[in-house]
């Protein structure tokens, strides 16, 4: 890399030419038009260039201040700065948990083994999920650029990138984003003249489920049965191919330039105290402008129906998925409820992946739990027998129910069993199965109960009967 | 030490210590499933599970070590439902066919549902039907019985390195399979059984012969005869409830005159045959080696008493077969012995003799049914039945085992040596060799305490020791001041770890022995369930005491033997022995997919 453009990047300026005036590629998934009179615009973190820059430009990239932080991080930042930077930003992990970037950065930094590995978790599972592909799609060195960053905090010089096998544009994007960013020594031997080396890798997964699990995607990685590993060892410890390996999501990774560029006061500015910064949402169902929303943390379901997804687009709102299949089911009691990690944990859920699903009157709960279970008996991995069977029991369950074939004590079982897989699942996917069903006890049990209560009637009864009588004839 | 608490009750407790072991410690017992001791401790089945103060989970005991201070419950209220809850859900999906399982009052997914009080399934019944797998002559596999705890795989994998069971699909659509394929006998398997040793449940079972076996007793035109494995005389007291390592050999040939056997052998017999055979082999390879300076001589010779590690080696290391001794195990030895010359000695046709082997092992089952083992001019061993099986066959016949009496087997192919014993050990067909090669080559006792070779003896995975040969007689004078290097490994992922380490040409052995399971025979794939590491000390202990105990301990010192040379053979490798006790070995390797 030349002197000049060292120069060019580390002072912001355009490294070949500004933005493209021309019709910008743009991707597949169009972001949510926000209607700018009826909604506050925030500015945005993770999306800002999507939709803005040829993603398959590097000098665009670049001329909107793109690896200006990771030469300000190489240049003039230690390691341990980088974390502290990260660490005060109060960002935290957006793949589900909502883990402090920081603090999971400190724990592989800490570590003495070598070598170290960046794994980016793009292995966007989630039913309804689909704000990674975006930001892959729609801004790919940004993913890079973030990766470098924790790849020089953490002490590590090689990085993975692993990517569900469907998204084919992701992944041409990213192999065009590597490829250009190691011709202009961004990516590569001795990064902006210092001694800092990093190589990113692309490895694509083929469709499992629960390899979004971070261990199971080191199982996955290694040719090994997708299935979660015994933790402790945590990755930072003991990951790919048994060193420190440190894992962070897409979006997650996607916010640390801006971070480390614009210092940890600056994040702090959006979002909440507990939950600083903005959250991508993919926003579906019953909505007049599905799509995807970057929106400060902390703000409610109904601003994102009414403001921003342009209202339900049928019928009366009746509840809302959060964050995936494996998520909880919020009614509208909770429409106010601020969407921030802490918020929604004392409601007893979590922010989850970013998937909002909106469902008006028209949808039975029954059918909505039975199809969230169907889901989870093909994609459980197989290998605890309370989620192997316990899916497979509480799909059952469902649609015994929504066929009025179901007994009193139906809901009863369906409830021990969703506490037991909370309480005694092997990994985070059994222990989420429950997310939906005990919501939606919780608070559509009404409604459920229903469903047996039709089962009072003559029809059931003398079906009964003919039972016993089939069994001694 | 470190101090916690457990159901109230203050413990110390190691360091390190797992709950479930610290548990044990204080006399609590906690339910498991699939956590096998040093084989797999995945914590996957959850019936473990216990509450630890301030963690908001339920833990596995089996996996979590016990920490300063730690606050354990193992029996509250969300313990006990869900153990229940996992209890019942495996109901849910295991046929109800108790009464008819070979693994009745033998499960262990039956006993924990006694143990937990469980009166119902709540849940609907959601079991598959799958299909039989009864492909190969060792081993049955039931999928629709598994309930994927994967002690199978475990063992397949990781102890015995052969990688032939492994979960497919996911999801509730998971089963254990044969790799790719649906059957057994289209995937290499070696048939050990280890897989059927470790199940909890009747998912993998070997192949009952009891039925046939019957039979062939209630034929009046047949003489069956039955031979059995050095193994099973410390073993199959625990069919019956008897201590781990009690020695019943006179009971068990007590219990086999009962059921009705025209005459009770013992394959110790072919064992010490085995030994002559075997050594002399060995010390003509030298010869040829040392004096002749043959360069086609394949040296290390390997022992070939094991037919799971014959199947091993023909399809994975099938290079090895020039080193691999020809001779017979001694079960196909005896076999060919009792169809001809003790046919003959009997007047009776070779084709209305019946040999029945009582065996440690399910891939003696597969052995007994190769091709190549009829050189009597009829299959050489008719049936086999597992020491589990035995113990069965015993049971049918109403026979009270622990409280008959004992009795000597049957002249002539029931007199053997202590020697032949320690073949149920690991290191045991190797220290009974160096005794009778020793002796041929020195004219001298092998020179050590109670002729024990310690350093093949335990349960080490690979053990070696070397011999200075000094003082030969003059016919062995070549071999004067030369140290014989020899070596045993037992588990086939240990010796494999050895064929590789020859073949990198770090180490250099002249002997090599080889047994499939781990802890040799005594732990095979049809001993008692289940065969831990403190049954297979056991169990080894007493093999040794039998052996301490006998008349003769060297297997050239068999009286029955030198009538049998003298009579029959003629002299060992010769031309008679070439033709009945020898064999020869199949390159497997394009079988493998």
């Amino acid at each position: 890399m030349s002197r000049r453009s060292i120069d060019q990047i580390l002072e912001g300026k355009p490294y070949k030419k500004l933005l493209s005036s021309e019709k910008l590629q743009q991707s597949e998934i169009d972001l949510v038009n926000t209607d700018p009179k009826k909604t506050q615009y925030y500015g945005r973190i993770v999306l800002d260039n999507c939709g803005r820059i040829n993603p398959e430009e590097i000098e665009e990239y670049i001329g909107t201040g793109g690896y200006q932080a990771l030469g300000m991080a190489l240049k003039e930042k230690k390691p341990e700065d980088i974390i502290k930077i990260v660490k005060d930003s109060g960002l935290k992990g957006r793949g589900g948990a909502g883990f402090p970037t920081g603090l999971k950065w400190s724990f592989a930094a800490q570590e003495k083994e070598s070598p170290k590995y960046v794994i980016c978790n793009a292995d966007e599972g989630e039913p309804g999920t689909f704000k990674d592909r975006l930001i892959m799609e729609g801004d790919p060195h940004k993913i890079l650029e973030g990766m470098a960053i924790c790849a020089y905090a953490i002490g590590a010089n090689i990085g993975y990138i692993y990517i569900r096998g469907e998204y084919q544009l992701s992944i041409q994007r990213l192999e065009k984003a590597i490829k250009e960013a190691e011709k202009l020594g961004l990516l590569g031997k001795n990064i902006f003249d210092t001694d800092f080396d990093f190589e990113v890798k692309i490895k694509i997964g083929a469709g499992s489920y629960v390899c979004g699990e971070e261990t199971a995607l080191l199982n996955s990685m290694e040719g090994f049965r997708g299935e979660p590993r015994l933790k402790p060892p945590f990755p930072a410890k003991s990951g790919f191919l048994s060193k420190p390996t440190n894992l962070n999501n897409v979006e997650t990774l996607a916010n640390i330039p801006p971070i480390i560029l614009n210092g940890a006061e600056w994040f702090r500015k959006f979002g909440t105290e507990d939950s600083p910064g903005t959250k991508v949402y993919s926003i579906l169902g019953h909505i007049n402008r599905p799509g995807l929303i970057e929106v400060p943390m902390g703000i409610t379901l109904r601003e994102i129906i009414y403001d921003y997804a342009g209202g339900m687009s049928s019928g009366e709102f009746k509840m809302a998925q959060i964050g995936g299949t494996a998520g909880g089911i919020l009614p509208i009691e909770l429409l106010d409820v601020p969407l921030d990690y802490l918020s929604l944990q004392i409601e007893g859920h979590n922010l989850g992946s970013g998937a909002i699903l909106i469902m008006n009157e028209t949808v039975p709960v029954v059918d909505f739990l039975e199809c969230c279970m169907k889901f989870f008996v093909h994609e459980s991995c197989g290998r605890c027998s309370i989620c192997r069977i316990g899916t497979k029991q509480m799909y059952e369950s469902f649609k015994y129910l929504r066929e009025k074939e179901a007994n009193y004590d139906e809901l009863k079982k369906i409830e021990e069993l969703a506490e037991a897989l909370k309480l005694v699942a092997f990994c985070p996917l059994g222990q989420s199965v429950a997310s939906p069903v005990l919501s939606a006890l919780k608070y559509f049990r009404a409604e459920l109960s229903k469903e047996i209560d039709s089962n009072e009637d003559y029809e059931t009864i003398t079906r009964e009967m003919s039972d016993i009588v089939f069994d001694y004839s | 030490m470190i101090n916690i608490t457990m159901n109230n009750m203050k413990i110390e407790s190691e360091e390190g210590t797992t709950i479930l072991d610290a548990a044990k410690k204080a006399r609590i017992k906690i339910p498991t499933l699939c956590y096998l001791k040093n084989v797999q401790e995945p914590g996957s089945c959850r019936m473990c599970v216990v509450e630890i103060e301030g963690v908001r989970t339920l833990q596995p005991s089996c996996i979590t070590h016990v920490s300063e201070g730690m606050k354990i419950y193992t029996n509250t209220k969300e313990v006990r439902d869900a153990r229940k809850i996992i209890l019942e859900l495996l109901l849910s999906d295991h046929p109800w066919e108790c009464n008819t399982c070979d693994r009745n009052q033998d499960c262990e997914l039956q006993k924990l549902a006694e143990e937990y009080g469980i009166k119902e399934v709540r849940f609907k019944s959601i079991n598959e039907e799958l299909p039989l797998d009864e492909s190969t002559p060792g081993i049955v596999r039931d999928p629709s019985k598994c309930i994927l705890c994967r002690r199978c795989v475990t063992v397949c994998q990781e102890i015995q390195e052969v990688g032939t069971l492994s979960p497919r699909a996911r999801g509730f659509d998971t089963i254990i399979a044969p790799g790719q394929a649906d059957l057994l006998s289209e995937a290499v398997c070696v048939q050990c059984g280890q897989c059927a040793a470790v199940c909890p449940v009747g998912a993998i079972i070997e192949k009952d012969d009891i039925d046939k076996v019957w039979e062939a007793i209630d034929n009046p035109d047949k003489f069956v005869i039955v031979q059995t494995a050095p193994a099973i005389r410390a073993a199959l007291g625990e069919c019956f409830d008897l201590e781990p390592g009690t020695l019943v050999k006179g009971r068990m040939t007590t219990a086999l005159r009962m059921l009705g056997f025209d005459g009770v052998f013992d394959t110790n017999f072919a064992a010490d045959l085995t030994i002559l055979e075997e050594g002399t082999e060995l010390l003509t390879r030298l010869k040829k080696a040392i004096v002749d300076e043959d360069k086609s001589v394949a040296l290390p010779m390997f022992t070939s008493c094991s037919p799971g590690w014959i199947n091993y080696m023909e399809h994975f290391y099938p290079e090895l077969i020039p080193n691999v001794s020809t001779c017979k195990s001694p079960q196909q030895m005896f076999g060919a012995v009792a169809k001809t010359y003790f046919a003959e000695k009997v007047g009776k046709k070779k084709e209305d003799i019946v040999v029945v082997s009582i065996m440690p092992c399910t891939a003696k089952k597969f052995e007994c049914n190769r091709e190549e083992m009829t050189d009597s001019g009829v299959k050489d061993v008719d049936y086999v039945l597992t020491t589990r099986e035995l113990g069965k066959f015993i049971k049918q016949a109403g026979i009270d085992f622990v409280n008959i009496p004992d009795e000597e087997m049957d002249a002539p192919l029931g007199i053997s040596t202590g020697a032949a014993d320690i073949f149920a050990n690991t290191g045991g067909v190797m220290e009974a060799a160096l005794r009778t090669a020793y002796e041929i080559v020195t004219g001298r006792e092998l020179p050590f305490d109670k002729l024990h070779v310690v350093p093949i003896q335990g349960l080490d995975g690979v053990k070696e020791a070397s011999l200075k040969i000094e003082g030969t007689k003059e016919e062995w004078e070549f071999l004067e001041g030369v140290t014989v290097n020899v070596a045993v490994a037992h588990g086939l992922g240990n010796a494999k770890k050895i064929i590789e380490e020859i073949k990198f040409g770090k180490k250099h052995y002249h002997f090599i022995e080889i047994m499939t399971c781990p802890g040799g025979c005594i732990g095979g794939g049809g001993q008692p369930r289940m065969t831990t590491d403190e049954i297979r000390k056991a169990r080894i202990q007493a093999i040794y005491k039998e052996d301490e105990g006998r008349e003769y301990r060297k297997s050239h010192d068999n009286p029955a033997l030198k009538v049998l040379y003298e009579e029959f053979l003629g002299k060992p490798l010769g031309e008679r022995s070439h033709h009945l006790l020898h064999t020869k070995y199949f390159n497997k390797k394009d079988e493998n997919v």
